[in-house]
């Protein structure tokens, strides 16, 4: 058992998928010498070569309609998009051609291709820089999406994601980058799109993937100290939903809260609160609650902290939850 | 065969073939020059970079996979208006350059078509009956693409250029000498993912040919709404090769992808072809080009016609008598009756297909959905 950051597991998940498969090719801006931006390929184009460990012009639909073709000619690549507002010169390639080319083929040709992108905010970023555009990723078919929160869970579900023959938003918050924890590197993974239950409880559960399952866990410590026992589910898979474990959760709990960074409206939470109302009408204490950004941009730094859910607004919402 | 000398000039192999011929301007007008190897009036000339030696047989085999291309996309015009397809885009016009670049493909080069590619399909060996299936609307696409390399059409402006460099660096990664093909048409030149594509395959010296069949409209927009400059000299920004065929030429157009390819193999990087040419019907079968040019444009390029051209110059060296044309209009017509009853009789895809290689290693969602739906429709046969 090695101690060590969520950048650190990623790259360790990285240089475990090239040394494996050579057909697994990296791709991105400043990848190579750099490292990228935030250190993630670190040593692996000196390791692993130029033509492994590929720095591209800065493109992003070249960059993924390339590993498209790439993956074609049976390439796996991994993409790096370098921050989450920069996905969107490459949206077009990703959701009308690679979601949707497996099915077009009637299933003759895969996509193995995994894109990378470090999103959500909390590190004081400009513009651009700090946005949660799951929810556009997760409606689309054809796509698989995930996000860990833990070293550990970034290190298998990196190597998982790779290895899967559909296309995987792998989205890694960059503000837990730096977060230390525990990887079991001989341990048999859990599976890729099971959510993992965090924390036990009895009254309410929290649902949160990514960066706010720390915060989720901090509000579950705070309740505990005023006598609320508060029951934490990780997602870890944002399409498809673990709905069978969130749905085993709130039968236990009775009250769901779900938590994200991304704007509230036609997020991923209320997808959540929908079908967990549909599958737990009766026995539902109070209605689902959502707790996450507001209907407008990513605000500057200063405001960040404001609009970013926080310990606080995480226990607004579980007193007004376990008040109905 | 009395075709006058075709080795002018030895060419230099793989030595930047592209970046002469096409870079002239002629002394009195403005028009790029074309490479030309036979003159609309069915005339043989020679071009001092570009030549091609072929056989009566092969030039009567070109001869007839044009004929047969016309034809199969006649019948599907027809198909569409008599509502068996719901769209039809038709490459009529566009059979040479099809015909002559597809036929400089070998087969383990890899085709990344735009939607209109029917003819480089025919030349692939992919079934037309194939092609008619996503006009027809029972599915997207459709063939396994790598049975003849020939990848799906793509219906978004350009997008396979990309997939076509990505493809092409792999090749190069393969240590093959494979190359790949990339059409699109003058107005997705004006795409970012074709700017992208260029800028890619230039900086990873991909093996990829940039086919550009300019047939003048996108839709109802010119050429000139596109480029100020000609589209094949937006390569050289990029640092390789471009070069202007005539697009109605098929020898021409065989020639010149042909040095195309071997360039890309060669291990010189990609280059840029435009072809031409021009599209003598609508867009598609929703399109109505009477709103937005005028019959004489039609008119003048009628006379280019590329099968005339080449059929003119066939009978004048004795190549084509008449028994053997009419052969051909034989042959074409019995693949007309064999399009229009395969696409009648195709059957509609299976009610649950909608759930089918959605993914490759399932999704629960999918799984969920697909048990409800079967579950809804089971409750109507129940019923009864």
């Amino acid at each position: 058992m090695a101690t060590m950051t969520i950048a650190k597991a990623l790259n360790e998940a990285l240089r475990k998928a090239l040394e494996t498969d050579p057909k697994v090719l990296l791709m991105g801006e400043d990848i190579g010498k750099l490292g990228g931006v935030f250190r993630i390929t670190d040593g692996l184009q000196k390791d692993f070569g130029e033509g492994r460990v590929i720095d591209t012009p800065l493109a992003e639909s070249g960059i993924v309609g390339t590993a498209i073709g790439l993956a074609l000619r049976g390439y796996r690549p991994v993409v790096e998009i370098q921050f989450d507002g920069f996905v969107f010169p490459a949206y077009d390639q990703i959701v009308t051609q690679l979601a949707k080319m497996h099915a077009r083929a009637l299933g003759k040709i895969k996509l193995p291709v995994v894109i990378r992108i470090p999103y959500a905010g909390g590190i004081g970023a400009v513009e651009h820089h700090s946005e949660s555009p799951e929810a556009l990723f997760a409606h689309i078919a054809g796509l698989k999406v995930v996000s860990p929160a833990t070293p550990q869970d970034a290190y298998w579900m990196l190597q998982q994601a790779i290895d899967c023959d559909d296309p995987v938003i792998f989205f890694e918050p960059k503000r837990r980058y730096w977060d230390k924890g525990e990887v079991a590197v001989d341990a048999i993974p859990h599976p890729l799109h099971a959510a993992r239950t965090v924390r036990e409880g009895t009254d309410l559960t929290l649902v949160a993937y990514g960066p706010m399952v720390k915060v989720c866990l901090e509000a579950a410590a705070a309740a505990a100290e005023e006598g609320r026992s508060l029951e934490v589910v990780d997602l870890r898979s944002l399409s498809p939903v673990d709905f069978d474990t969130l749905q085993a959760s709130v039968e236990r709990t009775g009250r769901l809260v779900v938590v994200h960074e991304a704007p509230v409206f036609v997020g991923m939470g209320a997808e959540i609160a929908a079908r967990i109302t549909e599958r737990c009408f009766y026995l539902l204490q109070a209605p689902v609650l959502r707790v996450g950004g507001f209907h407008a941009p990513y605000p500057p730094a200063r405001l960040e902290e404001e609009y970013l859910p926080g310990l606080d607004r995480v226990l607004d919402a579980v007193d007004r939850a376990l008040a109905y | 065969m009395s075709v006058k000398s075709t080795a002018a000039k030895p060419r230099t192999p793989r030595a930047g073939a592209g970046t002469r011929g096409g870079v002239k301007r002629r002394g009195s007008g403005g028009e790029p020059e074309l490479v030309q190897l036979l003159t609309p009036e069915g005339e043989r000339v020679q071009h001092s970079d570009y030549s091609i030696d072929l056989s009566p047989d092969e030039l009567r085999g070109l001869y007839r996979d044009m004929v047969l291309t016309r034809r199969f996309d006649a019948e599907a015009t027809s198909l569409q208006r008599q509502g068996e397809l719901g769209l039809w885009a038709s490459l009529l016009g566009q059979e040479a350059a099809q015909i002559g670049s597809g036929r400089a493909t070998r087969p383990d080069d890899y085709v990344f078509p735009t939607y209109r590619e029917h003819g480089v399909a025919w030349c692939r060996g992919v079934d037309p009956a194939n092609l008619l299936g996503m006009f027809r609307g029972v599915n997207h696409g459709g063939w396994d693409p790598n049975e003849n390399n020939f990848h799906l059409y793509t219906i978004v402006i350009g997008s396979q250029t990309l997939h076509a460099t990505g493809y092409a660096m792999g090749c190069a990664k393969d240590g093959t000498d494979s190359a790949v093909i990339a059409y699109f048409g003058d107005g997705a030149s004006s795409q970012g993912d074709v700017a992208e594509a260029f800028t890619f395959a230039a900086v990873y010296n991909a093996p990829v040919v940039f086919f550009c069949q300019n047939n003048q409209w996108a839709i109802s927009e010119p050429t000139e709404k596109q480029s100020r400059v000609p589209i094949y000299r937006r390569s050289e920004g990029y640092g390789f090769p471009g070069v202007r065929v005539d697009g109605n030429d098929v020898l021409a157009v065989l020639a010149v992808t042909k040095a195309a390819l071997e360039h890309a193999r060669s291990g010189q990087g990609p280059m840029l072809v435009e072809a031409f040419t021009y599209r003598m019907g609508a867009h598609t079968t929703s399109d109505d080009p009477t709103r937005y040019r005028l019959d004489e444009e039609r008119e003048q390029w009628e006379v280019k016609d590329p099968i005339i051209r080449l059929k003119t110059y066939l009978e004048r060296e004795g190549f084509a008598d008449a028994s053997w044309l009419t052969e051909i209009e034989a042959e074409s017509e019995a693949l007309g009756k064999r399009v229009r009853e395969a696409v009648r009789t195709m059957p509609d895809p299976d009610t649950m297909a909608i759930f089918e290689n959605v993914y490759a290693d399932g999704h629960a969602l999918v799984d969920e959905e697909r048990a409800q739906f079967a579950e809804y429709l089971a409750g109507f046969e129940g019923g009864h």
